[in-house]
């Protein structure tokens, strides 16, 4: 058994597309060597990766395939053999399977007797599987962004392919990718070790060889050295901590071939800006880790990543270079914040108008009118029921929230919008619950994320959202299939958590009462309603056969679906509740025929009733009212326990009865009868809609 | 812990901001790269420049290196921000079709400049490169020096609305910025542009250009005046809308002689086109341009350079088979 070895040597490919590919890489190379037969058992290929390459190392590779024999049967026995001499069917045969006529024999079979064979066929060897298989898995590979580079565009990959190492053992798989003929030469750290080849001489040593060249290959490696530094580097602190952030460490993971770390520190002047700046800057823009002290506040340091290996000269050379940049950025960000608090957020709010929200729609001054009129329709919902909020606050948030939009700080930080009106908001002195609103308007901004914590914060967050899915559906911009460029999904779904996590008394069909077309309204309607049912299948983890007997009985107030998906779930496994949903499934089952063949729904009323189905008719008529209290209560759980107790009665009626019965009045009266259990008992959720086994 | 570090001093053996252009333009030329003086039309990139923008349509290689002026009317400042400009120098390199050390060249570049690369931090981040209005967009990185964006380095992948065959990399070096960190100041108008060989005196990027910085942001922020800009907007957009209609009823008109279709002065057409690009941009920091116009305006200049872009590509294989 060999070892095998391929690395793709790349120009740097983007550090967010990095591990998603080495994955996909290891996964194409094992599937090919299974489907070749060519993995020993329980073999496991290896992956490694850097900006410069992907590698993947699989141990345990056949040289070749095994033989293999195969019985083939040909003419009958009769056809070919004429008083023991072959016929040239027999001849045709052998020829075919390519064996000596003398090897046939007699086959045997239920329908008579036959020619056979056994056909031999000669494993391929790995190294020529490989050469004609390979290099297509590896430009098969899928990348968010592509380019091509040589003359008459053949491939498109990440970027350019510079080199190709394959092994097996130490002897080249004569390979070729994307015109680049393998060997046994990798490079190593462009700087640290500089353009001489680094050879790889077996193919177990790659990693090995690679370390020597100031490459470690080895993603977890990395990731692990590089914590490990980070922490290092924090503890020349006294007290002081590094902000965990974990896509940052991934993103320096897959930017580094030698990672080390040095600490670099600015002016305590600087802590004066807000902390959501500053560390902007820090993580976003120069993908650094901010550091807080033993208070939790933002202490004046941060950590670079180096690829690179830095002595006491050049550490000083780079720590000098980094704060020199940081530096500027924070100067930059404090004449902004200065500039900025010369035009107060109040005063802007005419020069929305020079901003765009969507050119068939208009500009934001033009969003924030809509905003403001949405708005309030919620928050007649909400006096109404009592709800408590500031209105006054509401509305001067709503009239607001954009203003930052004109401000020479979002210009230059897009991703803080919202953030700085609301840091601008309380340094104007506009009152806290107006700044925090602003400042909360976005979140949450995935579903990991939390929501508003205040109240006005939520009803401009749901009020903004509304606005913009409604005036986009109205303009044919709804999501479709894949497409959903202006992230309206993403914009329902954040409608969705906040009416969910909050207490806000307000349903999905309130969300409609904002100003708009129609017929707009019901697309939406559909559209939040899906957005409903993702929330509770993906994001909560209801089982689906759950959301959809819940949603199916209800699916305008999100926290009482959220609470009957609950209850739901909870007696599902229990055997009496299997058997009333699979008494209800009967009962729709049988009405729908009913419906078919034209017999109508009768009456009870005065029809002589089966002693069978008079009990479930009082079992049903006593229950009913208890469960419409419990149902009343939002007490589910009891509610379903109680409507399980209904299965005795429901049992033996279908057990005795025939529904169908071919008398009309009886008929009529028994369907009257179950469709009356069927819609009394159904409002929690539909139980038919319910898997059973 | 401030107060114990050693910063190491660089200005004394740092190039003035001339020697460094010095360098690297001797460096591309030694490599076989034509050096070009800038495009003497107001542009906002060295692609916009016709040595890069025409120049990589078609099949032709073509090696060029220019330190463009790159003039971008709202960044301006007034010369008080130690970091913006209104009139930049990008150092433009392009390499048709680039060569596979590409990036190994590029480093040498640097060392060329006198960094020693041994001693510094350096990282190709993902940047994808696009200018909407030219049709144009590439692939590539911003190369991080010590957490510096020094270059922008790109594959251009398409042009004027045109794929690229052969592709051209395309090298943008902020000559301001690799100045100022190389000769650790922290306001750009503290370079030293040029010292005098005999007496070692300075003469600083402020002593040259901070005047014009001051009076171009006056004008363009106060004093440009608006209708004169629209009329001349239109003025030229109608003249190379002119030319551009009779380029195509020419090229594709098959009793002209090819002689006759390649005299055609696509090149004045394309300038047209970059002077209604500039005046846009003039507009622009006057903050003249509606929300609704703006969009509207870019389709204009989208219009002409993309459209001479497409008929200097059928010129150009004209010139190549006859």
């Amino acid at each position: 058994m060999s070892d095998f070895l391929l690395e793709i040597g790349l120009e740097e490919v983007p550090a967010r597309m990095i591990a998603g590919a080495e994955a996909e890489l290891g996964r194409r190379v094992t599937e090919l060597l299974t489907r070749e037969r060519l993995l020993a058992e329980g073999i496991r290929v290896t992956t490694y990766s850097t900006p410069r390459r992907l590698a993947v190392l699989a141990k345990g590779v056949l040289a070749r395939q095994a033989d293999t024999e195969e019985k083939m049967t040909g003419p009958s026995w009769k056809v070919a053999f004429k008083e023991d001499a072959p016929t040239a069917a027999a001849e045709a045969f052998a020829k075919k399977a390519g064996v000596a006529v003398e090897a046939l024999e007699k086959v045997t079979t239920l329908k008579g007797e036959y020619v056979g064979a056994m056909v031999k066929r000669a494993g391929r060897a790995a190294q020529e599987i490989l050469v004609a298989e390979l290099p297509k898995e590896v430009l098969a590979l899928y990348w968010a962004k592509n380019m091509y580079w040589r003359a008459g565009k053949p491939e498109r990959f990440v970027r350019p392919v510079r080199w190709v190492v394959a092994l097996l053992d130490s002897s080249v798989v004569p390979l070729e990718i994307a015109g680049i003929a393998a060997g046994n030469a990798s490079r190593g750290h462009r700087v640290l070790h500089g353009e001489a080849p680094v050879v790889i001489a077996a193919a177990s040593e790659y990693k090995e060889a690679l370390r020597g060249a100031h490459v470690v290959v080895d993603v977890a490696e990395r990731r692990h050295a590089i914590r490990k530094a980070l922490d290092a580097a924090t503890r020349t602190v006294p007290g002081a901590r590094w902000r965990e952030d974990e896509p940052l460490v991934e993103t320096v993971v897959h930017l580094t071939e030698w990672p080390t770390v040095i600490l670099g520190n600015f002016e305590a002047e600087y802590l004066e800006l807000p902390e959501e700046v500053l560390v902007t800057v820090m993580r976003d823009h120069q993908k650094y880790f901010a550091m807080e002290g033993a208070d939790g506040k933002l202490a004046p340091y941060f950590l670079a990543v180096l690829n690179a290996q830095a002595d006491a000269e050049s550490a000083a050379i780079i720590r000098h270079g980094n704060q020199r940049v940081l530096r500027a950025r924070f100067k930059d960000a404090r004449f902004f914040w200065d500039f900025d608090q010369k035009t107060p957020l109040v005063e802007r709010v005419e020069s929305l108008k020079q901003v765009t929200f969507q050119k068939e729609l208009g500009s934001y001054h033009w969003k924030t009118a809509q905003n403001l009129a949405v708005a309030s329709a919620l928050a007649i919902v909400l006096q109404s029921a009592d709800y408590s909020f500031d209105a006054a606050a509401l509305y001067k948030a709503v009239e607001l929230a954009k203003t930052d939009l004109t401000t020479e700080l979002v210009k230059e930080f897009t991703e803080l919008q919202g953030i700085i009106g609301g840091l601008y908001a309380r340094a104007q002195g506009l009152g806290e619950r107006v700044a925090l609103a602003i400042y909360e308007q976005y979140t949450p901004a995935s579903m990991e994320d939390e929501i508003p914590v205040s109240v006005e914060g939520q009803i401009l967050g749901l009020a903004d959202r509304i606005q913009t899915i409604v005036a986009m559906f109205g303009i044919g911009n709804a999501p479709t299939g894949s497409k959903d460029p202006f992230a309206l999904r993403r914009a329902a779904n954040a409608i969705v958590k906040i009416l969910a996590e909050s207490e806000l008394p307000l349903t999905l069909s309130d969300m409609l009462k904002a100003p708009g077309a129609e017929d707009a309204n019901q697309q939406v309607a559909a559209f939040l309603r899906e957005r409903l049912h993702f929330y509770l299948k993906d994001v909560r983890g209801f089982a689906y056969d759950v959301v959809n007997a819940v949603l199916a009985a209800g699916a305008d107030d999100v926290r009482d679906a959220m609470a009957r998906a609950e209850a739901l779930t909870a007696v599902r496994g229990s055997d009496d509740f299997v058997a009333i949903s699979v008494a209800f499934k009967r009962i729709k089952n049988i009405l729908r025929q009913a419906e078919e063949k034209g017999f109508a729904v009768g009456s009870a009323e005065g029809v002589m009733l089966a002693a069978e189905a008079q009990q479930l008719a009082s079992a049903a008529a006593a229950l009913a009212p208890r469960v419409a209290e419990l149902r009343g209560q939002r007490a589910y759980g009891e509610a379903l326990a109680l409507i399980a107790t209904l299965r005795p009665a429901v049992d033996v009626f279908f057990d005795k009865v025939m529904v169908l019965d071919p008398d009309a009045a009886a008929r009529g009266a028994n369907l009257a009868l179950i469709a009356d259990v069927l819609s009394g008992f159904s409002g929690i959720a539909d139980f038919s809609e319910m898997v059973t086994s | 812990m401030s107060a114990a570090q050693t910063v190491p001093s660089l200005k004394v053996s740092a190039l003035t901001f001339q020697d460094l252009l010095f360098r690297l333009q001797a460096f591309w030329a030694a490599r076989g790269c034509i050096l070009q003086q800038p495009y003497d039309v107001e542009v906002g990139a060295g692609t916009m420049a016709p040595e890069t923008f025409l120049r990589v349509l078609g099949p032709k290689p073509y090696k060029v290196g220019y330190a463009q002026p790159s003039r971008r009317p709202a960044d301006g400042r007034y010369g008080e921000n130690p970091n913006r400009l209104f009139k930049h120098t990008q150092f433009q390199l392009i390499l048709k079709p680039p060569p596979v050390n590409v990036q190994e060249l590029y480093l040498e570049s640097l060392e060329a400049m006198g960094i020693d690369l041994k001693k510094h931090d350096l990282k190709f981040e993902e940047d994808n490169w696009e200018w909407p209005a030219g049709g144009a967009w590439g692939v590539g990185w911003q190369v991080m020096l010590d957490g510096l964006e020094i270059t922008q380095f790109t594959y251009f992948q398409q042009c004027g609305g045109l794929d690229l065959d052969p592709i051209c990399a395309e090298l943008t070096y902020g000559m301001e910025r690799i100045a100022a960190f190389l000769q650790d100041v922290d306001s750009i108008y503290d370079i030293v542009w040029a010292r005098d060989p005999d007496t070692g005196a300075a003469v600083t990027y402020g002593d040259v250009r901070w005047g014009e910085e001051l009076q171009f942001s006056v004008y363009n922020f106060e004093f440009a005046e608006i209708d004169k800009l629209w009329t001349h907007f239109n003025l030229y957009e109608q003249e190379a809308q002119t030319l551009l209609a009779q380029a195509n009823a020419l090229l594709s008109d098959e009793k002209a002689s090819t002689k006759e279709k390649k005299r055609f002065p696509l090149l004045a057409t394309y300038e047209l086109a970059l002077k209604c690009s500039h005046l846009f941009n003039l507009l622009d920091a006057r903050g003249a341009i509606s929300v609704t116009e703006r969009v509207g305006v870019i389709g204009r200049i989208r219009a002409l350079a993309v459209g001479v872009a497409k008929v200097y590509a059928q010129q150009q294989l004209l010139a190549a088979s006859s």
